[in-house]
């Protein structure tokens, strides 16, 4: 069963921006892509851990601002060196002017 | 796969590592070859200087090709020997056991090894660092009560201290310079790292000159010229590093700083290229100069781009110097070379972080220098290297006043 979770505001990301969102001791980035879309992957490189939000989003690519892995955030896919473990994704739904995430129970 | 030779890599560290699984990547079917005298599976090696040391357990090295990916990949993986020659006219590589391997491409990736100390005597008192074994050998060393003398006020010279005192050991950091990071780094990002060793109790003696090194069994003793003796349980030595060369000197393959390769990392010999660490390549962003990059991006993307290579592109290896240090709690990054600057513009970023942008006399940015607690700066620092690429001339206040960055790229479309 999916849990929709609040995560954020929908005007706190900037288009191609992320943001993370931390709730119950694991963390999320959230994704606004630049046509306006929502997104959600885990918020942490599957390199080195490092917190994907302090991270570049170009188009539809995240990259890490350690060592620059890139991953589509829309898929999860992992699409540059030194990463190849996906991310996972997560749902997301705009509720007026919120963004839920959807987390599994 | 085929009985053809192959491709063979003589170096099984990231730059090799990543050379071989390109390969893979791009649908080569050929036999794959990778040489390495370490025993390890290929690992990476920034962590040695940080995470490996500060680890409470003993740590293991993060590898690039774990043994399953090389075998899904059909990647042979030669172990704990070296390459001693090669055959150019049989196209052949001889390994130190007397094993004869054909090729029908090679590449070199034989790295650089830190430049040793003269006339120091070697033992377990005296430490480099290049090597998990180095690392896992450095651990016992940084403890609380050692006392750690850091030869070297340069990048590796400086994560070992960093790390040394975070593990709770005295660390004094002797630097002959004037100031730390001389080569390559602004005076105004030197003096922040500079700050927060002291700060985080390290000594730094910078502009001193050693007048002799004396180390046996019990301790390490350093002699200023000064008359000022240093005692220290241990002492690292962190002076540089040189390319390693003696495998394609022998076989008569241009040297020029490091193996000499053209901006596609051919050698002048047919059919065997290099990258990484060990080469020196014309860089197009500086008109041509040959550079020789000692940094773990440059490893990863050389090899990268000598793979596509070596399967018949024609890739000018043109990327942005790039360079990242950790030290206790922050990050200095630089893109571009400092030294190509004219005149420099600085950006804040909150009240510990600021970035230097770099500029040429026609105002491009050449080169950004920033440094900030945790990834503070990496956003921009990533967007200053494509403007850098781009040869792109923002306009000042853009720069100064913290706008996006992002905003002056020309976007496709």
């Amino acid at each position: 069963m999916t849990t929709w979770i609040e995560a954020c505001g929908a005007d706190d990301i900037d288009q191609e921006d992320v943001v993370r969102f931390d709730h119950e001791g694991r963390t999320f980035a959230i994704y606004r892509s630049p046509d306006d879309q929502y997104f959600a992957t885990d918020g942490l490189c599957s390199h080195e851990r490092i917190h994907l939000a302090d991270g570049l989003v170009m188009d539809d690519i995240i990259e890490c601002p350690k060592h620059n892995g890139r991953f589509s955030y829309k898929t999860g896919e992992a699409r540059g060196a030194p990463v190849c473990i996906n991310l996972k994704t997560y749902p997301i739904k705009v509720d007026g002017d919120r963004i839920m995430i959807g987390l599994g129970s | 796969m085929s009985d053809r030779a192959g491709i063979i890599i003589v170096g099984a560290g990231e730059c090799g590592a990543r050379a071989a699984l390109t390969l893979r990547e791009k649908g080569y079917e050929e036999p794959i070859t990778l040489i390495g005298e370490e025993f390890q599976l290929p690992y990476e090696r920034p962590p040695l200087s940080k995470q490996a040391l500060l680890a409470d357990s003993v740590p293991q090295p993060r590898a690039v090709l774990s043994e399953a990916a090389m075998e899904e990949r059909a990647i042979r993986h030669i172990a704990g020997t070296t390459a001693s020659a090669i055959d150019k006219t049989m196209k052949h590589v001889l390994l130190a056991d007397a094993r004869r391997l054909p090729y029908d491409k090679l590449l070199l990736t034989t790295g650089a090894v830190p430049r040793r100390l003269p006339n120091a005597p070697a033992g377990p008192r005296v430490r480099y660092l290049r090597t998990i074994n180095d690392a896992l050998a450095l651990r016992p060393w940084i403890a609380t009560g050692m006392h750690v003398a850091v030869l070297g006020g340069g990048f590796i010279g400086l994560e070992v201290a960093a790390s040394a005192r975070s593990r709770g050991a005295e660390v004094t950091v002797i630097e002959s310079q004037e100031r730390v990071l001389q080569r390559g780094v602004p005076d105004a990002v030197a003096e922040v790292i500079n700050s927060l060793h002291r700060r985080n109790g390290v000594s730094v003696r910078c502009g001193v000159t050693v007048s002799a090194i004396n180390i046996d069994d019990q301790s390490v003793s350093i002699d200023f010229q000064d008359g000022e003796r240093l005692e220290a349980d241990v002492l690292v030595v962190g002076i540089g590093a040189q390319p390693r060369t003696e495998l394609a000197e022998l076989a008569d393959i241009a040297i020029d700083n490091g193996i000499a390769v053209n901006e596609y990392l051919e050698t002048s010999v047919k059919d065997i290229y290099a990258a990484g660490d060990c080469c020196s390549f014309p860089h197009s962003l500086y008109d041509g100069r040959r550079l020789r990059l000692e940094a773990w991006r440059n490893a990863q993307d050389q090899g990268i781009v000598a793979a596509l290579n070596m399967l018949g592109s024609a890739c000018s290896y043109d990327c942005v110097p790039y360079f990242w240090s950790d030290q206790f709690d922050h990050t200095l990054q630089i893109a571009g070379l400092v030294g190509e600057g004219r005149m420099t513009v600085r950006r804040d970023i909150g009240d510990d972080a600021f970035i230097l942008f770099h500029l040429d006399d026609e105002q491009r940015l050449v080169a950004a220098s920033g440094i900030g607690p945790g990834n503070k700066i990496a956003k921009d620092m990533r967007l200053s290297e494509m403007l850098i690429a781009k040869r792109i001339a923002p306009p000042i206040e853009a720069l100064a006043t913290g706008g996006n960055l992002k905003s002056l790229l020309p976007r496709a479309g």
